[in-house]
């Protein structure tokens, strides 16, 4: 039985027929259009799926939709011209680009939370994600760029 | 996708959560508490286990979950629902701090709470070593109201609770927060991953604690090891050895590791941590 859900996504207020078992990301990416966060091993571990929840990196394959009513919910459409965004672009941190998105989710909540991230908490959080392509090492140098200028924004 | 249907609570408070546990139970409907519901969904994703549940009611909003402060009787307060991750970070009680920081993975970790890592039926239940080892308190609703028990007096292998109850709380004493600990996770290959071996270790004033996950089938806290491994009288290796006799159940045999290479992992980790901790050490965690 399906079920309204009222979601706030990216600054604006979203109703949605949903099945209390679908999973954000389904919602995200079948209901509202909002296919920046990828459907990669939909079992918690790749990251590629990865929104804000109030902040947080959340991987939206383990968030029921249901349960995502009444939290602030930012998707990589709502990120716009970010410094992370940017740092990914000039150190050419991304290679086929499918989990992109969810690194770029997790790097913004990172800096968000700890402008001046150290070493062991970059690798901390940065080892949610999975990059198939294997360009951690562009991945790195993007957000040391931006932790080491102090410019995220 | 999640192929099944279920029905969607969420509690506000203890007595909505006890109720709606009732009134559901006797209208014929199978319900289960919800916190952070990470493995309720990736096992009803493949059709596993939680195919009888057909309504959750998410504790998660119930004010009294999402506590983590210190109380007026000197006890560390955490919530159930309290995401790892937040633990993780808050650093009230390093040993769990630690503990937590290598389950899973840190977005994974924002999503696992205390009493979902506890409770799940993940073998690891990792989070659990360092309540066994202060035999915590765990505050629990049912439909008579609150409780109050020690983890060890529930604990047999997983935590025991009556059908429509659920762990709202765990209450640690202060004395054992701020005592010297290792907290030491052995994986197959990365970081990542589930443990070949997990050892938790506190030292306490004449004694050090040990309570171990990955080693058998389930996490485990055994006074007899730890009478044996704090036997003074024998060598550290006699000690590893006799203690290695004494556990209780059959060395995991799996693909995280051989039986034989667990029991070889498990020996130098005890030897690390007693000279570290009979050194003087303490108070980091080894990666």
């Amino acid at each position: 039985m399906k079920q309204l859900v009222e979601l706030f996504i990216n600054e604006e207020k979203k109703q949605v027929h949903v099945r209390p078992t679908d999973t954000l990301l389904h919602t995200l990416r079948n209901n509202l259009g909002l296919t920046g966060s990828k459907p990669g091993c939909e079992n918690g571990d790749c990251g590629a799926c990865t929104a804000l929840v109030d902040g947080r990196p959340m991987k939206t394959c383990l968030v029921l939709t249901v349960e995502a009513a009444h939290y602030k919910i930012t998707t990589i459409e709502g990120l716009k011209d970010s410094s992370i965004q940017q740092a990914f672009e000039k150190k050419f941190a991304f290679q086929c680009g499918y989990c992109t998105s969810g690194f770029i989710m997790n790097c913004y909540a990172l800096t968000m939370q700890y402008p001046n991230a150290d070493k062991y908490q970059i690798k901390n959080w940065l080892q949610s994600n999975i990059c198939r392509c294997t360009g951690y090492e562009e991945i790195e140098q993007a957000i040391q760029s931006i932790v080491i200028s102090d410019k995220a924004k | 996708m999640i192929t099944t249907d279920f029905e969607y609570y969420c509690a506000q408070s203890i007595t909505e959560a006890v109720d709606l546990f009732k009134q559901l139970s006797d209208s014929g409907i199978r319900p289960l508490f919800y916190n952070g519901g990470t493995e309720i969904i990736t096992l009803m994703r493949i059709n596993s286990f939680y195919t009888h549940v057909n309504a959750v009611i998410d504790i998660k909003r119930i004010p009294e979950c999402s506590v983590l402060e210190m109380d007026e009787h000197d006890y560390l307060v955490i919530g159930a629902s309290v995401p790892l991750a937040e633990i993780e970070e808050n650093m009230a009680f390093p040993l769990l701090s630690k503990n937590c920081s290598r389950i899973a993975d840190h977005t994974s970790r924002e999503k696992i709470t205390l009493g979902g890592n506890v409770c799940g039926h993940i073998k690891y239940k990792e989070a659990i070593l360092p309540l066994l080892l202060t035999n915590s308190t765990l505050v629990i609703a049912d439909e008579k109201g609150l409780h109050e028990v020690f983890i060890q007096d529930i604990f047999d292998k997983e935590i025991i609770l009556e059908p429509g109850s659920f762990i709202v709380q765990f209450k640690i004493e202060k004395e054992f927060l701020s005592m010297p600990y290792i907290n030491k996770k052995m994986t197959k290959i990365d970081r990542i991953g589930y443990p070949l071996i997990t050892v938790s270790a506190i030292q306490m004033k004449k004694e050090i604690r040990f309570a171990f996950s990955g080693l058998c089938e389930t996490p485990f806290y055994s006074y007899e090891i730890d009478d044996i491994l704090n036997n003074e009288e024998n060598s550290i290796r006699k000690r590893i050895n006799a203690a290695i006799k004494q556990i209780p159940e059959p060395i995991l045999d799996d693909i995280e590791g051989s039986a034989s290479y667990r029991k070889f992992v498990l020996s130098n980790t005890l030897e690390e941590i007693m000279m570290k901790l009979n050194g003087g050490g303490g108070n980091e965690a080894i990666s």
